[in-house]
């Protein structure tokens, strides 16, 4: 009915006075459109320095990171000559002797250079051995006579003369690849150009993405079930009671996360309390004390305890708002505390088990610091993989790509969780 | 939470296990951070509880380890310390005011993309930190800014603005703006109009949300350890360090000032949120 009347008069003006203008003369509607267009701009103008700033230094990184993952050109540029040689080479017997001469002229300069150790290390991740004839051939390179390099090359080493070596440095060629995308899932590409999985005692990527899933949802799931209840209580106490155990949840999310890593390890070490508390109530034998840290139950356990508060906080802001008159609403209608429970009040916290345990995951998912102290070789995740090719194996192509490929799920969880959640419902604090 | 007294039995049993296993877990949330206090006292150069302290001798406490911390021979805390306050108290600076602008941008009804632009200004707190590290690395040692304060500055910055501009958002959201409409109908410019209206009533929100900011620049690692020289050095790279090589009592002193700090910051950040729900006519009762 509401609508019907509400929508007369506008038809009624629309047909009787085309143009309603303003005092200037300008119609209306334009003048309408003239201001929020104005208004607009002055919104996005205030967005606009921290977009900016944002996309310079943090969103074009993240995409030159994925130009990184991909890049391969330098093997390319080091050894111009050899590719060009290398064009009618169809890589099933050792190469004609231009391909050779190629190879040395480009080498030379690169020992000239004095670069010649990237062109090792590069050609070293394609095929193991290559540093050290690479290494053979810088020391003999000096004394090589002019003409038939094919022999002198093939008589430094007899690894020169295994099409397998030329074959490698062929498949360097191209100036994309997706090699570190499939060195992250434990694939290659194979002499042939199949695409395979690497031999059995070098997977172990594939460990890691697994480890760092199933970590991520049991620290959701531990957290779920830790949370729920005392968010419950939390919600349904008197306000002075549940201020003052609401600091139990905020000072652990106020303090810093290696001062609760650091505790943790001084309560999970050997002789640390948790160990004697279990020799004193004799669940163990004080020779036998078993190691809690520097394995995956360390991870757990600190973890769990960190992550707790990021659900404990969006549960108890939804449960805040359910009124305990539908509870009581429920039980005497004749349901047991049970039923009502499950039926009633359940339901309603659901948006907060979803914002609770989204959150938790995604940030469970990319833990670096309390996996790399506490966790051991056995409770490390992928995170730690990323930063160590960072920092020690300067593998910063294969970081890149193992970082996105996480980032993609991270994304993708993020995703559902702005769909779900919102991400101006999030609450802090 | 008494029970009302026809309860049944069996109601009562559950009620009083979903009790337990309420204590056990504020237990495990809290208990953690009271072990670090007491043997930061420690006499002696281990971390467990030796028998003096078990017995309460007084002989068996000290505070050598806080004397190490301030006056030891070779200790990096106080130059540490002194980075991180000054990276901090920038990175708080610049996160405020960046996030407040963006956020009163944001709040407006006009924003065009709001959507999209509001996941990416929140991205950073969702990115893990690890892949936020990298990309920023790669960032600052192409323009000349890795191991500089500037540089560590900066990614805080990047790392602070989501917090700022959640908590901004979220005060604005109650904001009314007729009260702006009517400093302006009386001739105020929207300058003087955001000093003197808007800002006061949106300060709590700028203030918890530069509490936040602080407390991310102050306590970050991982994106530093790309970043930091060996004079860019700050208090969790020190405790980082610490705790992979040799744990020693003198990271518990430090653990334990961390822990004042912390609570100093947390009954601030209380105070004010009870205060913005007063202004926002949030009844909290």
């Amino acid at each position: 009915m509401r609508a019907v009347i509400f929508s007369r008069p506008f038809l009624f003006m629309s047909t009787e006075t085309k143009k309603i203008l303003t005092t200037d003369g300008i119609p209306l509607e334009e003048s309408l459109r003239k201001a929020e267009k104005k208004n607009k701009i002055k919104a996005f103008l205030l967005v606009c320095p921290l977009l900016l700033f944002l996309i310079i230094t943090y969103v074009f990184p993240i995409g030159e990171m994925l130009f990184r993952s991909i890049d391969d050109r330098m093997v390319t540029n080091m050894l111009p000559k050899t590719y060009k040689a290398m064009e009618n080479w169809d890589g099933k017997e050792l190469p004609e002797e231009e391909v050779f001469e190629a190879f040395f002229y480009d080498y030379k300069t690169l020992v000239e250079q004095k670069t010649f150790g990237k062109l090792a290390t590069q050609l070293n991740y394609e095929k193991n051995g290559f540093k050290s004839i690479l290494k053979k051939l810088k020391r003999k390179i000096k004394k090589f006579e002019d003409g038939n390099y094919k022999d002198q090359i093939m008589d430094v080493h007899k690894r020169w003369a295994n099409v397998e070596y030329w074959r490698a440095i062929k498949r360097r060629a191209p100036n994309f690849s997706n090699a570190k995308y499939l060195k992250g899932m434990d694939l290659l590409k194979d002499e042939s150009g199949n695409i395979t999985q690497v031999s059995e005692d070098r997977r172990i990527h594939r460990i890691l993405w697994l480890r760092t899933l199933e970590v991520a949802f049991f620290v959701t799931l531990f957290c779920f079930v830790m949370a729920y209840p005392i968010a419950h209580l939390l919600a349904t106490l008197p306000m002075k009671y549940s201020n003052l155990l609401m600091i139990c949840v905020l000072l652990p999310f106020w303090t810093s996360l290696l001062v609760r890593t650091a505790s943790w390890m001084i309560l999970l070490q050997q002789q640390g309390i948790v160990n004697d508390f279990f020799v004193w109530i004799g669940l163990v034998t004080d020779d036998n004390r078993p190691e809690m840290m520097y394995n995956k139950t360390g991870t757990y356990v600190a973890m769990t305890q960190i992550l707790l508060p990021f659900m404990v906080l969006p549960l108890y802001s939804v449960m805040k708002t359910i009124s305990p008159s539908l509870m009581r609403a429920g039980k005497s209608l004749g349901g047991t505390p049970f039923v009502a429970f499950w039926k009633i009040y359940f339901p309603l916290t659901i948006p907060g088990i979803g914002a609770g345990c989204l959150l938790v995951f995604i940030l469970a998912i990319g833990y670096y610091i309390t996996p790399a102290l506490v966790g051991g070789a056995s409770g490390t995740l992928i995170s730690n993989q990323i930063a160590f090719h960072m920092k020690s194996t300067l593998d910063w192509s294969f970081a890149s790509a193992m970082g996105l490929m996480l980032l993609i799920g991270v994304l993708a969880i993020y995703w559902v969780y702005n769909k779900l959640v919102g991400v101006d419902n999030i609450k802090l604090g | 939470m008494a029970l009302p007294n026809y309860t049944e039995t069996r109601y009562r049993i559950w009620h009083y296990i979903y009790l337990t296993f309420c204590a056990s877990v504020f237990f495990f949330l809290i208990a953690p951070l009271f072990v670090i206090f007491p043997l930061s006292f420690n006499a002696e150069e281990f971390l467990v509880f030796s028998d003096g302290m078990k017995k309460l001798d007084p002989n068996a406490f000290s505070l050598r380890w806080y004397q190490d911390m301030v006056y030891g021979t070779k200790n990096p805390w106080g130059l540490a310390a002194k980075n991180s306050f000054i990276i901090a108290i920038f990175a708080t600076l610049g996160s405020v005011v960046l996030g407040t602008v963006a956020a009163l941008g944001l709040s407006s009804r006009h924003m065009p993309y709001k959507g999209l632009i509001m996941a990416t200004l929140i991205s950073p707190m969702i990115v893990p930190l690890i892949i936020s590290g990298v990309a920023i690395f790669f960032f600052m040692a192409k323009v000349g800014l890795a191991a500089t304060h500037t540089g560590i500055v900066l990614a805080h910055i990047i790392l602070g603005t989501p917090f700022v501009v959640i908590t901004v958002t979220a005060t604005l959201s109650g904001f009314d703006h007729s009260v702006t409409r009517a400093a302006s109908s009386l001739g105020s410019d929207p300058i003087n109009t955001f000093i003197k209206i808007t800002l006061p009533l949106i300060l709590p929100g700028v203030i918890s949300g530069g509490l936040f900011a602080f407390v991310t620049s102050f306590d970050e690692v991982v994106v530093v350890l790309f970043l930091a020289g060996l004079e860019n050095t700050t208090i969790p790279i020190q405790m980082w360090t610490g705790l992979r090589e040799q744990l020693s009592p003198t990271i518990l002193a430090v653990a334990t000032c961390l822990i004042v700090l912390s609570t100093l910051i947390l009954v601030t950040a209380e105070l004010l949120r009870r205060r913005s729900e007063r202004i926002r006519g949030i009844n909290i009762n």
